[in-house]
């Protein structure tokens, strides 16, 4: 195990694409549904989770050698609650608009399992540098996955992107995506997009297999059971 | 006592039906799809999770209301003592997350021990769902919910008392328990049906998840007609028995003045 632990590197594209917390550990999905009914939202709320991520990372990388097992997770949530608070202090200072909007979402970051489970796997193992380039990772990861439900959402739920214009007046504001199903139904959907896209088995030429799928036409199987 | 009945009706209705924990909220989320595979485990966990709640709940409204809400009475009394004569009003409200984690993290402990020690059968119905719910955010939630309705700037009558909490916290628990009883019902059927590759496991859960809170974002709107229909019961079935048939859906007699002022 101690040799087999991810240098920083590999710990920061992990936490962006194959580990990424969002769409392949499918953790964390509480504030990820709740806050992605627009992109401003989103982003605030991936800027609050990267800043207690490194936050976290840094201080719990240093106090690793104190940590006895039986409390850990205790340290652990306090440290998080710690931090949080800081966060939430710092959203109302200088985007106060914003924090009325996130009320309670923010706060519950204490609670997000991304952070709590970072700090088990990585944070409490490796020392300083792998932790923040871990920290770094998994917060793009994060970032990424909110951005992409976001974008669809507000897109598609209103016709603009971050505030501004994208369909035109002439779009018919799909409001169920912006209200709570939507939030559901699109995480769903693109957990399948991204499952089916790297899909190994699912070979036919990856960007259209998808399309294909959804057109409704059958996929070439090798005919080896047939015979 | 009636109007008291009235309080806990609206209240569960409200909290359990229309601002349902995971429809609405999007909170508890992690339960509700890693435990929603068979119905009896997800009683369980609701049960376990309405136990817990109900007793966080009540004990950060007893730490809000007493130490750390803007001027509670326990930490001013105890500033005045070590400044008399001071007016500045005691605000530990920055210490709220760090205690109510705190408090959840022993709430949780001391049930799981409570329960193991008086009703062993009990203890093990709920097996491992116990420790797993300090890290439910679904208590933190109603714990913050708790604190937005303690304080000097709510209104006098919004404040919520201990028992309002209480009732607000199993009400939570149940909108809670009927979401994820729900879901597993359909996840057992789930087991037999054709599902696509790419979809298999979290993703057509989540999609189910979006139809069933479609299903429940019919019901907004129900607890102000309720609320119309407490306010004035009298008037109300005199409205209602008179009614012309276009007025038939607004038995607030202001609300159907102000729609044929519309008209």
């Amino acid at each position: 195990m101690a040799n087999a632990l991810p240098t920083v590197g590999q710990r920061f594209t992990n936490g962006l694409f194959s580990e990424n917390p969002t769409f392949r550990q499918i953790l964390g999905i509480c504030p990820t549904l709740a806050v992605t009914y627009s992109v401003a939202s989103a982003l605030t709320m991936a800027g609050a989770v990267t800043f207690v991520l490194v936050c976290s990372a840094i201080l719990i990388s240093q106090i690793r050698h104190l940590l006895k097992p039986h409390l850990r997770i205790l340290v652990f949530t306090l440290t998080i609650a710690v931090f949080v608070t800081i966060a939430d202090r710092l959203v109302a200072a200088f985007l106060y608009d914003m924090s009325k909007q996130l009320g309670p979402y923010i706060p519950l970051i204490i609670v997000n399992c991304i952070i709590i489970a970072r700090c088990e796997i990585c944070f409490s193992k490796q020392g300083l540098v792998p932790a923040i380039g871990d920290a770094l990772g998994q917060a793009g990861g994060h970032t990424l996955g909110l951005l992409a439900i976001a974008s669809t959402r507000e897109i598609l739920g209103k016709g603009t992107w971050g505030g501004m214009s994208v369909l035109g007046d002439s779009w018919p504001a799909w409001g169920v995506l912006a209200a709570a199903p939507g939030a559901f139904l699109t995480l769903g959907l693109l957990l399948a997009l991204v499952n089916h896209l790297t899909d190994k088995q699912a070979k036919p030429m990856w960007p259209f297999g998808a399309l294909f799928n959804l057109l409704g036409r059958k996929r070439q199987v090798a005919p080896v059971r047939e015979k | 006592m009636l109007d008291y009945l009235r309080i806990i009706i609206l209240m569960a209705v409200s909290t359990a039906l229309i601002n349902n924990m995971i429809f609405h909220y999007f909170v508890g989320l992690c339960p509700f799809i890693g435990v929603s595979r068979r119905v009896d485990m997800a009683f369980g966990m609701g049960m376990a999770v309405m136990f817990v709640v109900t007793v966080a709940a009540s004990l950060s409204w007893t730490v809000t209301y007493y130490i750390t809400s803007p001027g509670a009475p326990l930490s001013q009394a105890i500033y005045n003592l070590v400044y008399p004569g001071s007016t500045t009003l005691v605000d530990l409200s920055i210490l709220n997350y760090v205690v109510y984690i705190f408090l959840i993290a022993s709430a949780v402990q001391l049930v799981e021990m409570y329960v193991r020690k008086f009703f062993p059968p009990l203890y093990k119905a709920f097996g491992v769902f116990l420790p797993l719910i300090t890290t439910n955010c679904l208590i933190l939630f109603v714990c913050l919910e708790v604190a937005k309705h303690i304080g000097p700037e709510v209104a006098r009558d919004a404040l919520w008392r201990l028992d309002h909490t209480m009732i607000y916290a199993i009400t939570a628990g149940l909108g809670f328990t009927i979401a994820i009883v729900i879901m597993a019902g359909i996840r057992e059927e789930l087991d037999h049906a054709d599902v696509p590759r790419a979809l298999r496991g979290p993703g057509i859960t989540l999609v189910i998840t979006g139809i069933l809170a479609l299903a429940f974002m019919g019901l907004l709107g129900m607890d102000r007609k309720l609320a119309d229909l407490f306010a004035k019961p009298a008037e109300n079935t005199a409205t209602r028995l008179v009614a012309s048939p276009d007025a038939a859906g607004q038995p607030n007699p202001a609300a159907r003045a102000a729609n044929q002022d519309a008209k």
